[in-house]
């Protein structure tokens, strides 16, 4: 049985196609040089799965987008979580480092761009040092948050018992932040795809953003929307692919909640 | 965690070692010739060339000028987008069908990243204000409308159930419980939105403007004036800054006068 709010939703996204189709094909009171008619979109899809677009097709573009992204984020991970971790441990460390990241953490990401390409060129690397950038500073957060709010006893208990530092940071300090580096990393992942779709959009070879960017300067709407698209359905696709790995991780957290 | 908290002196003394380590690494690199001087400036250089900016002119406008033509855009953005989510986020938390149409609605678009709307910007609005307004737009709708929603979602039901009961009508009902008891949930998402606002403009500008920060800084890495890139990144940073503090203060100042917090 489907409920009420299922059938409302259907019968928006229904709502919205009709609107479209009698915006743009049936009155044409939105001209197609604004927004592409359903025929156009298709026709646009069909160009960039087939014969390509932008120097490759659909499915090049949007791997080599994904393989930035994953690129960044595993690095921004591999820094920034031991960072975070690190601080949150020592006080002398947070001390030392806050003061840095002060200045560091109010510069959008987005404004690495350009330095970015003035160090690194247009190609990958420049656009992986960005997406590590916005993906560090959350990292970092959540994990040194996730560190200080840990229960004392639990420490306390662990301490206690004699347990070895290395042991002390991979059986009870990650485990217990975990919940809170995932929120983190959550942020990262989104923060990693706005990173990535400006820098490409600023300048690129290939990638999502690429296109966007072609099709901006071809003037060609329905490109735009078939760029959009794939972008919407990489940021969801990736974020379910987190929520998995988060449920996997935290399962003994996720059943403590439920 | 480990250990006491540090005392004053303590704090100052390790921050002031991480700091002296961190400009101390970056004018090594650059002064010793290993990064060329080209590419990464020694601190000194973009200190002075950010005072340089403050009056001659780079990319058409002094640093100041391009500050100031942000911030329009900017303010603009950030005030439609709780113009409209505010009281969408309202209605929503009011009405059930209006929930159940724009829910989908928004789930669908959630994902998108505002970046990505820049080429439709572009076509539509233009470079001048149109076009990176529609960004921050983008940028800063989502958290108004979650926290109006939120909040008039969450609102005590007893309050609602007294309101109902004295036939009080629907307007009445969101302006005068909903809105009051959702104040704070709305506050704290206003300013979330203007962070990612101001993140917005910055990719907004650097694609699609003719002037303000992020226009300097294209401007700038194509001349390879890498010291002004950086004066921009410190300045956006800087009124980044500025903005989250002063909200802060608002909010904290809200919440202690609804006696929230001592």
């Amino acid at each position: 049985m489907l409920g009420r709010r299922t059938w409302i939703g259907l019968a928006t996204v229904l709502a919205i196609v009709v609107t479209w189709f009698l915006l743009t094909t049936i009155t044409g009171m939105v001209s197609g040089g604004r927004f592409p008619s359903p025929a156009e979109f298709w026709a646009s899809f069909r160009q960039i799965t087939g014969r390509g677009y932008a120097g490759g097709d659909l499915l090049q573009h949007a791997l080599h987008s994904l393989k930035l992204v994953v690129m960044g984020f595993a690095v921004a991970i591999a820094t920034g979580v031991p960072l975070g971790l690190w601080m949150g441990w020592s006080r002398k460390v947070e001390a030392a480092i806050n003061p840095v990241f002060l200045v560091i953490r109010p510069i959008p990401p987005l404004a690495w761009i350009p330095l970015a390409i003035l160090w690194l060129g247009l190609g990958d690397a420049a656009k992986i040092m960005v997406i590590w950038f916005s993906a560090f500073v959350p990292s970092v957060i959540n994990s040194f948050t996730g560190v200080r709010t840990i229960d004392r006893p639990i420490l306390e208990a662990a301490r206690m018992l004699g347990t070895p530092r290395l042991r002390m940071v991979t059986e009870v300090i990650a485990p217990a932040a975990a919940p809170m580096i995932f929120t983190g990393l959550r942020l990262s992942l989104q923060a990693s795809w706005t990173t990535l779709v400006a820098a490409e959009l600023v300048g690129a070879l290939v990638g999502v953003g690429f296109v966007l960017n072609m099709a901006q300067q071809d003037l060609y709407p329905g490109m735009i929307l078939v760029g959009m698209v794939t972008v919407g359905v990489l940021g969801w696709g990736t974020t379910k692919l987190l929520a998995m790995a988060e449920q996997r991780a935290l399962a003994w957290n996720v059943a403590a909640r439920d | 965690m480990n250990g006491a908290p540090l005392s004053f002196r303590e704090t100052v003394a390790w921050g002031t070692l991480g700091v002296v380590l961190f400009v101390g690494l970056w004018t090594l690199l650059t002064a010793s010739g290993i990064v060329p001087r080209q590419f990464l400036p020694t601190p000194l250089d973009v200190i002075q060339r950010m005072l340089h900016l403050m009056t001659s002119p780079f990319a058409g406008a002094t640093l100041p000028q391009h500050l100031a033509s942000s911030f329009q855009r900017y303010a603009v953005g950030v005030l439609l987008a709780a113009l409209v989510g505010v009281p969408l986020g309202l209605l929503m938390g009011w009405f059930r069908l209006l929930d159940d149409i724009v829910t989908p609605i928004f789930d669908g678009l959630r994902f998108i990243a505002p970046i990505a709307w820049v080429p439709f910007a572009a076509l539509w609005f233009g470079t001048g204000i149109g076009g990176p307004v529609m960004i921050i737009f983008a940028g800063a709708f989502p958290p108004c409308l979650i926290n109006a929603y939120r909040g008039a979602r969450f609102v005590e039901p007893r309050l609602i159930e007294a309101a109902r009961m004295l036939g009080t009508g629907n307007t009445r009902t969101i302006l005068e419980i909903l809105l009051p008891a959702a104040t704070p949930s709305i506050v704290s998402g206003l300013r979330v939105s203007a962070g990612l606002g101001w993140q917005s403009l910055v990719g907004a500008e650097l694609i699609v403007a003719a002037a303000g920060v992020g226009f300097m800084m294209v401007q700038a890495q194509a001349n390879v004036a890498t010291p002004t890139v950086m004066a921009g990144m410190i300045a956006i940073g800087i009124v980044g800054m500025i903005i989250d503090v002063l909200l802060r203060q608002g909010e904290g100042w809200l919440r202690r006068r609804r006696g929230l917090e001592a």
